[in-house]
């Protein structure tokens, strides 16, 4: 698709945007570091680059949320002439014609598509609203662009694609000419994200400028017509897609070689997890589970693929024992659990990598030392005379800083001054130190740059060397693919068989996850069978 | 017997809907300021320093109207000062409402105290009259019950329209819904969220203040220590018992005072047989009820009481 899609192009001189110079500090850390780029009508540029390497500071500045310390943002206007944009006024950007998707979508949840999409297009003092010119508008807008979503719905009753096309329908509303997604797939399954792609190329097609934010390469070499990439706020490289070579981008984004793990054959074990017709009915499907089975095995990785929002959260707590089923069995190392207890569950050895590291891994205002021992606090090696022992726990700390690597100004740092990436180091540290049997991983690299990613990846590998069982819940397949041993998908709180990772079809997976095929269930079975046979 | 006999009365319905009317203006004002993300809970003093500012500018010789506008105006005032602590600088909006009520309520008995230091019984104003409407006033019950009020009570009904119809049929409205839900929402679209919401506080604090200035221009003719009494506490719960729409907000506020008009005849009725506590308890245990319900409904402003500075996301 991709070659088509480049001969289609045609390498358009006309320049819409030029950023020159651009130069941003946050107190000692420089964000942006002289970047200069230019983006040409109809073209799709990529802006690669790991976390912290500044791409969303630039598209702020470009915005208008940040001012720029230094350096110049110009777009030729609608009458095509060169015009500086005002800093610090997303009005001025807004009327340039920049539209931005942010990551975090910026909806109201309470409000329709519709009254998302014209607030603040309309004078504001009127006393009435006219939405016949809006909707006839954006009919116009959504049958050109394939950008298909029920206006009318209040927001929080749409998915998150759904919501990201009323994000770009905003964008478009507004006459953008130049459109910027913030790691637009980062919420997709492969199936949106594809027709997502689809569609940006259609828009481009017609005139339309769009950047992408992104972090993953096979996604951007799909899309893109050109690629600059940033690493540690400066601009390291920049060249056509059509030149760009997978490996040397990745190397430039990191500015070093990347470790791959790889997982090694391994005979699983006897079961440490298993789940048997578990139901939760919360009356939200985020947080149900309908007749779940699962087994998970000593020395394997059992990933768990799916949409977030497919009942992850429910699993995720369930195993963290901070919830119970309503009906159904959970046996943990071959023993029916009949007490749920988030303390208990980790005095038993389950290690629980929340999804949320910075708001249910660690304690913010507490120190790296104490946030390491927080489990552990009622132990006996902790304590003196019924009191913490300090230099116990600091001795623990400064072992486990070293052993982790974890990025700190030492054991008594407030944690919440690390980064996303150093936060999970110490969160792999508190949990993997006490060599658990079960570890429930939920999204454990979710957010992290390559390299912290790959940290986290080899951990948990070793730790199924070491024979523990990996829940890991992941929406990257990526991630799924490289190390987990089988995966099953949830949807709507229904998990599928287990499918050993080697006999799987992407495409296929992406579909399971989005709830529309049963095709793997016969193999699914056999696969099943066999298992069971080894580990009676 | 006697019970029918009280719901029956024409008389028992006027008091209602006086009861009443404070508490329009002020459950106006808690949800105006709510929808746009801030809890006020300054709406206590501030139904004190409308009751003395209004009072005292018609004493001084302002007149009625005038009054009225003063009122508007010292809740205005007040109200910017919770904006502004609450807004840009993001503090607790629990600690600030209280503190503005403290300071509200505090300043306005040191003006009455120093404008007038020896009077043992204030001095009186001439009130607002019951309107005399022709034919609709001469309606039997109706003319009696509704159309016999003082044009505050007037005001207070026609607002409950114009709040919504702002709130839900203009773009400000929408705006302010927005910026109660998602402040991100709005400044990506290119609007103020501190001009949106320090404008709605400044206007919703107004209109608590006509609450206070009922009290002593219609319902009273003067300014007594602690007339206010909780009516503005009241106004915090029926905001959260109308879910935060303008018409809930009448119902609540009708079924409120009907509850102590109600109170009030069936201790004269037949003594004081139930402790009239039971019948003030009644609105707050309704309030409590509605929250449990509506709490589990999404159709809550989601940003209330979350602070939103520019830049951070």
């Amino acid at each position: 698709m991709s070659s088509a899609a480049h001969s289609s192009h045609k390498t358009s001189p006309e320049l819409l945007l030029q950023l020159a110079g651009i130069t941003k500090k946050f107190g000692p850390l420089i964000a942006n570091d002289a970047i200069d780029l230019k983006v040409h009508k109809g073209e799709i540029v990529a802006l690669l680059g790991e976390n912290g390497a500044g791409k969303t500071t630039l598209m702020n500045i470009l915005f208008g949320h940040y001012v720029a310390d230094e350096g110049t943002v110009t777009v030729t206007n609608r009458d095509g002439n060169l015009e500086q944009l005002e800093p610090g006024a997303p009005q001025a950007a807004l009327d340039a014609g920049i539209g931005m998707v942010h990551q975090h979508f910026t909806l109201a949840e309470n409000l329709s598509g519709l009254d998302n999409i014209v607030l603040g297009t309309e004078p504001i003092f009127r006393l009435r609203r006219d939405r016949t010119a809006a909707r006839a508008k954006l009919a116009d807008l959504m049958s050109g662009s394939g950008l298909n979503v029920d206006l009318d719905q209040p927001v929080h009753k749409l998915t998150v694609g759904e919501k990201q096309r009323v994000e770009i329908l905003k964008a478009l509303y507004r006459d953008a000419r130049l459109l910027v997604l913030d790691e637009p797939t980062a919420v997709l399954t492969p199936q949106e994200a594809d027709s997502l792609f689809v569609i940006l190329r259609q828009l481009a097609a017609t005139g339309l400028s769009v950047i992408i934010i992104a972090h993953k390469l096979a996604e951007v070499l799909a899309v893109s017509h050109r690629i600059a990439v940033l690493r540690g706020g400066k601009k390291v490289g920049e060249m056509q897609t059509s030149d760009a070579d997978h490996r040397s981008i990745a190397e430039l984004m990191v500015g070093r070689e990347v470790p791959v793990s790889r997982r090694t054959e391994r005979v699983p074990g006897a079961p440490v997890l298993r789940l048997s017709d578990v139901t939760i009915d919360r009356g939200d499907a985020r947080r149900s589970l309908h007749g779940v089975n699962l087994t998970a095995c000593e020395g394997e990785i059992l990933g768990i693929a799916g949409v977030s929002g497919n009942g992850q959260a429910a699993l995720a707590q369930l195993l963290a024992g901070l919830d119970k089923p309503d009906s159904g069995i959970v046996e943990i190392f071959e023993a029916i659990v009949t007490k749920f207890d988030a303390h208990k569950f980790a005095q038993n050895g389950i290690a629980r990598i929340p999804e949320d590291r910075h708001h249910d891994g660690m304690v913010g205002s507490m120190s790296v030392a104490e946030n390491i021992a927080i489990e552990d606090v009622r132990s006996k090696d902790y304590q003196k005379f019924g009191f913490l022992d300090f230099a116990a726990i600091r001795k623990r700390a400064e072992q486990a800083i070293k052993d982790y690597d974890v990025r700190c100004p030492g054991p008594g740092a407030p944690a919440r001054l690390l980064s996303g990436g150093n936060i999970q180091k110490l969160i792999l540290a508190r949990v993997l130190e006490k060599s658990p049997k079960l570890i429930l991983a939920n999204q454990p690299s979710r957010g992290l740059d390559v390299g912290a990613q790959s940290e986290v990846h080899r951990r948990l590998l070793e730790a199924r060397q070491n024979g523990a069982a990996v829940i890991l819940i992941s929406e990257d397949l990526d991630e799924l693919l490289t190390i987990s041993d089988q995966i099953v998908v949830i949807h709507a709180g229904h998990v599928s068989k287990a499918i050993p990772t080697d006999a799987i079809d992407r495409s296929e997976l992406g579909l399971m996850m989005a709830g529309q095929t049963k095709t793997y269930t016969q193999q699914a079975q056999t696969s099943n069978t066999i298992r069971q046979g080894e580990t009676p | 017997m006697e019970i029918i006999d009280i719901l029956l009365a024409a008389s028992f319905w006027e008091a209602a809907i006086r009861i009443a009317t404070p508490l329009i203006f002020g459950v106006l004002g808690a949800l105006v300021c709510e929808r746009a993300g801030v809890l006020n809970l300054g709406i206590e003093g501030i139904f004190t320093a409308g009751a003395m500012a209004g009072w005292m500018a018609v004493w001084l010789g302002a007149g009625l109207w005038g009054g009225v506008l003063v009122a508007a105006l010292a809740g205005g005032f007040f109200g910017l000062i919770h904006a502004i602590l609450t807004v840009p600088l993001g503090l607790s909006q629990h600690v600030s409402g209280i503190g503005v009520t403290l300071l509200a309520t505090s300043l306005s008995y040191f003006t009455y105290r120093t404008a007038l230091p020896d009077v043992s019984s204030p001095p009186r104003i001439i009130p607002f009259q019951p309107l005399d409407i022709p034919i609709l006033s001469d309606l039997p019950f109706i003319g009696q019950a509704l159309f016999s009020q003082t044009a505050m009570t007037m005001l207070a009904l026609v607002l409950v329209f114009v709040t919504g119809w702002v709130l839900y049929r203009t773009p400000l409205g929408l705006a302010i819904r927005a910026v109660g839900d998602n402040p991100s929402s709005v400044e990506a679209q290119g609007l103020s969220v501190y001009g949106l919401r320090i404008g709605a506080v400044v206007v919703g604090s107004a209109m608590m203040a006509l609450g206070g200035a009922f009290l002593t221009m219609s319902a009273f003719d003067a300014f007594f220590f602690g007339m206010i009494n909780g009516r503005g506490w009241v106004c915090i719960a029926l905001t959260v018992f109308a879910s935060w729409r303008p018409g809930k907000a009448l119902i609540g506020a009708l079924l409120f005072g009907a509850f102590d008009a109600f109170q009030v005849r069936l201790q004269t009725e037949v003594g004081a047989f139930f402790p009239s506590q039971v019948f003030l308890m009644m609105p707050y245990i309704l309030s409590i009820i509605a929250l449990i319900v509506v709490a589990r409904k999404a159709d809550y402003p989601k940003a209330l009481l979350v602070p939103w500075f520019k830049g951070q996301r």
